[in-house]
């Protein structure tokens, strides 16, 4: 085994159980738990916000100062907080998730025009009734777009935690660069699996949105 | 609170340290020049030349698609295998990052030009390249600018991670608590939160100095924007 083959597919198939897999699923849990955590305390946020204006400024400030720590010291900081764990992770990818989400959140419920609103009043809806059947489903589009930055974003820095330890598929890259000599087929699986992930959870949102709001056509991005 | 207590260790860090993050401020910041460099140098007449013509709109698209879902990590890695340790590497994946940005705000500032304005300069008797230079241009510049942020502020807040990989900067005390303690993490943090905030203001302020006036107050020209901006 080398270091100068570009890449190993028996490596691949060899350590698939004891490396690569295990990696993936852990990737997939981390990124579960995050974006469910997130996009629930988001979707939270934003109704309030919807209904309660002056919310949604400091909201969005917190959240933008949020997103500007870079992950890597996010991280860091927070262990002597919550030490060596999932959810020292989790509590910062929450934290990105819901820098993400709130702002398409609110912007979602925003959607509807005036007229439709008065429509809807003047049908005779209650106000709940107008959240349930016209404001959400307007919502969708946004709160789709932004579920899929959210999901792709926290694949990707999911990969970082791994700076911790052996989290997600970001661990075979780091152990990797440690060595002198890094081993390339490692870099390269986990990487294409990281990748792989992101664009597969991408084209099933987007198959989700179509499917939710076939109304909306097909949009851009 | 400890957050509050670790706050001020990290300002604490960059007073007793200034020279130090001096120096590996300097070297994020001509890494990430260097990288925006190229992301401009390919996106931005690809962008442009596209959106003109309008064709393509699935690459222009597409890239930053792909672009949001290749990890900095990964490219590093990647890049490193490739074209070894240092500041090389980081640079290429760093610019590949900052491409899709670029390309896609190019291309949607271009192509959403407001179509009479476009026809009332061919009826004017422009050629193409006129109508690019005089017309397009001008009113996309606000997208334009809005790529090149988007750009800048992702490439200097993904820089640390290139610590890993040999590619200097502030990223080179994020990395290393062992060496620099949780202050040192933090202030280096601090510093790049500051550089991301400058980047960003200074692009504002460079947008409002090339917009030329007319354009300024109105939004006339481009359509409504439909994609939401990190920050």
């Amino acid at each position: 085994m080398t270091g100068d083959h570009v890449f190993c597919a028996g490596w691949v198939r060899d350590h698939w159980n004891d490396t690569l897999g295990p990696a993936l699923v852990q990737h997939v849990e981390l990124t579960a738990i995050a974006v469910g955590i997130g996009f629930a305390l988001a979707f939270a946020l934003g109704l309030a916000a919807h209904r309660l204006r002056p919310i949604e400024h400091p909201v969005g400030i917190a959240a933008a100062l949020l997103y500007t720590i870079p992950s890597l010291a996010l991280f860091q900081l927070l262990v002597p907080l919550t030490g060596l764990t999932w959810t020292t992770i989790e509590i910062a990818l929450v934290g990105y998730t819901l820098v993400i989400l709130f702002p398409n959140v609110v912007a979602g419920l925003r959607a509807a025009s005036p007229d439709v609103l008065e429509a809807a009043r003047g049908m005779g809806l209650t106000r709940r009734q107008v959240l349930w059947r016209v404001e959400l489903p307007l919502a969708v589009p946004a709160i789709i777009g932004g579920l899929r930055i959210a999901v792709v974003s926290t694949i990707s820095i999911g990969t970082i935690a791994s700076f911790l330890g052996r989290y997600g598929l970001g661990y075979p890259i780091f152990a990797a660069l440690k060595d002198p000599t890094p081993f390339k087929t490692e870099i390269y699986a986990a990487g294409a699996l990281a990748v792989a992930l992101a664009l597969a959870c991408d084209a099933t949102l987007v198959l989700l949105r179509r499917v939710l709001v076939p109304w909306a056509g097909r949009g851009l991005a | 609170m400890i957050l509050a207590g670790a706050f001020v260790d990290g300002l604490r860090f960059i007073g007793d340290n200034p020279g130090l993050l001096a120096h590996k401020a300097l070297e994020q910041i001509e890494l990430s020049a260097a990288a925006l460099g190229i992301g401009l140098a390919v996106a931005l007449p690809l962008g442009v030349a596209l959106g003109h013509l309008h064709r393509g709109s699935g690459l222009a698209i597409g890239a930053s698609i792909v672009g949001r879902a290749l990890p900095s990590l990964v490219l590093i890695g990647v890049f490193l295998t490739v074209l070894g340790i240092g500041f090389v590497n980081n640079m290429v994946a760093l610019a590949v990052l900052a491409t899709g940005p670029i390309l896609t705000n190019t291309f949607d500032g271009v192509d959403r030009v407001d179509r009479d304005a476009v026809e009332a300069a061919r009826g004017m008797g422009m050629t193409g390249v006129q109508i690019l230079r005089r017309v397009e241009l001008p009113l996309a510049l606000p997208l334009l600018f809005t790529g090149l942020r988007v750009a800048a502020v992702t490439v200097v807040a993904t820089a640390p991670i290139a610590a890993i990989a040999g590619g200097g900067g502030l990223g080179d005390v994020i990395v290393n608590q062992a060496s620099y303690r949780l202050s040192g993490v933090i202030g280096a943090s601090l510093c790049v939160m500051v550089l991301s905030a400058g980047v960003f203001i200074l692009l504002l302020a460079l947008q409002a100095a090339v917009t030329p006036r007319g354009i300024r107050r109105t939004r006339v020209g481009i359509g409504p924007p439909r994609r939401k901006e990190l920050p």
